[in-house]
């Protein structure tokens, strides 16, 4: 089956002031839409045509098909990135996800101040992520189309650091981004059904 | 190697460019060059807002995490710190801080640009067949720099042109293990991180690369440098 760009989970004004209408207009229909189409003809023809996308960001890895993998895990980045947002998002969670939280990183603060860094330190262009490892939550840092998933690990948590994510509305200012993404963003929502399905 | 001398001299970069020392600006061994240009003498092809980010906030950045990490060193050999980088630190701001420093001396506004000189322009089309199809390969390389990094015209170590890409803010000459680039003495760089072009041209990365020819300053692209860091053992 072809990789699927799905809508935006809210509407492109959803997120401001955070993040912008451009911004998400932009990131979606631009960037997230050109993985997607190069990642699709790609696969076209070949044994990977049928498979979804987590299956094809695999066996790219595996295959050593740096292009593929490129494409395919930015595709696959996207669409969980968008779902970790949400309006009125952000803050301490609630639910299993807390608790969690509380047990491997001692408070929700340890947690964000962890996840901030590994935002902070993605030289260049990458991602932040919570993940669950099998026995516990870690915080990592992805350069690239870098995705948790090739490392055995089940993503719960994504933050976007390629600039342009956030260049638009915050310029050289990525800590920013980084604090009102766990401060007013971020979906718990969706972390706690990730938690739910990976335990 | 390390020879302190006192802050008030100017610090000469190996490309003979010399920073002017103004005390009290700096903490540690390197200055921010000044900018050759106003910060809206690049439009329409780099647009101010771009330029005074990119100087005052991500070049400057690389100054002082730079000085940062040299912390106690009076002066220090720019060249060499990006040939043979310690650590991440240094490969990263040290890059930065070199590329940056090529980066803004060789633009200028758009009725200044002029064009190569007929030694460069000779050398161009010996090593690439024409100067149209030697951007045409930079605009390749610089399409296929998958994430933040630079595309470099520059010297081979046998003496021809050559053009590569770079991640983050590795220099083609810079020695280190995963080098992925050709090993080069750039003369001409371009930054193809998302900072540089974003907010003019968003996801069009290769409008923008088409675009900055019109600003390369091409009386400050050197024709050749015969003591680059190749050349040294």
């Amino acid at each position: 089956m072809k990789i699927e760009l799905a809508p935006l989970p809210y509407d492109y004004t959803a997120l401001e002031p955070k993040i912008g209408k451009r911004t998400l207009e932009i990131h979606h229909d631009k960037h997230h839409a050109k993985y997607v189409n190069v990642a699709n003809q790609m696969i076209e023809g070949t044994d990977m045509e049928k498979d979804d996308c987590a299956t094809i960001v695999m066996k790219s890895h595996k295959a050593g098909n740096q292009g593929l993998f490129n494409n395919a895990a930015q595709a696959w980045n996207h669409d969980f990135y968008w779902k970790c947002m949400k309006p009125g998002g952000g803050g301490k969670p609630t639910g299993a996800i807390a608790d969690q939280i509380n047990k491997d990183f001692g408070s929700y603060d340890e947690f964000k101040k962890q996840f901030e860094v590994a935002g902070n330190t993605a030289f260049g262009s990458g991602w932040a992520w919570l993940s669950w490892d099998g026995s516990k939550l870690v915080v990592d840092k992805t350069i690239g189309a870098g995705n948790p998933i090739t490392d055995g690990k089940k993503p719960l948590l994504t933050m976007d650091v390629w600039e342009h994510a956030y260049y638009l509305d915050y310029q050289n200012m990525r800590a920013t981004y980084c604090t009102d993404f766990l401060d007013s963003l971020v979906n718990w929502d969706f972390v706690n059904q990730n938690f739910a399905s990976a335990k | 190697m390390i020879t302190p001398a006192p802050v008030a001299e100017c610090i000469v970069l190996q490309d003979c460019i010399q920073v002017p020392s103004t005390p009290g600006k700096s903490n540690g061994p390197f200055l921010l060059p000044n900018l050759l240009f106003g910060y809206s003498d690049l439009e329409p092809y780099i647009d101010q807002a771009t330029m005074m980010y990119h100087y005052n906030k991500h070049f400057n950045g690389y100054m002082t995490n730079l000085n940062n990490a040299l912390k106690g060193t009076l002066s220090a050999n720019l060249t060499e710190l990006v040939l043979n980088p310690t650590d991440s630190t240094i490969r990263n701001n040290g890059g930065g801080f070199y590329n940056h420093g090529l980066f803004f001396r060789i633009m200028c506004t758009a009725s200044r640009s002029e064009t190569p000189s007929k030694l460069l322009e000779d050398a161009i089309i010996k090593s690439f067949g024409s100067m149209a199809q030697m951007k045409q390969q930079f605009a390749a390389q610089a399409s296929s720099r998958f994430g933040s990094g630079w595309v470099w015209l520059g010297v081979l170590p046998d003496g021809k042109l050559g053009i590569t890409t770079t991640a983050n803010q590795d220099t083609p000459f810079m020695k280190v293990q995963d080098i992925q680039y050709q090993l080069m003495y750039p003369f001409l760089g371009l930054d193809v991180w998302e900072h540089a072009y974003y907010l003019n041209y968003q996801n069009q990365r290769s409008s923008y690369v088409d675009a900055w020819w019109n600003i390369v300053n091409w009386s400050q692209v050197p024709k050749k440098n015969n003591s680059h860091p190749l050349h040294k053992t």
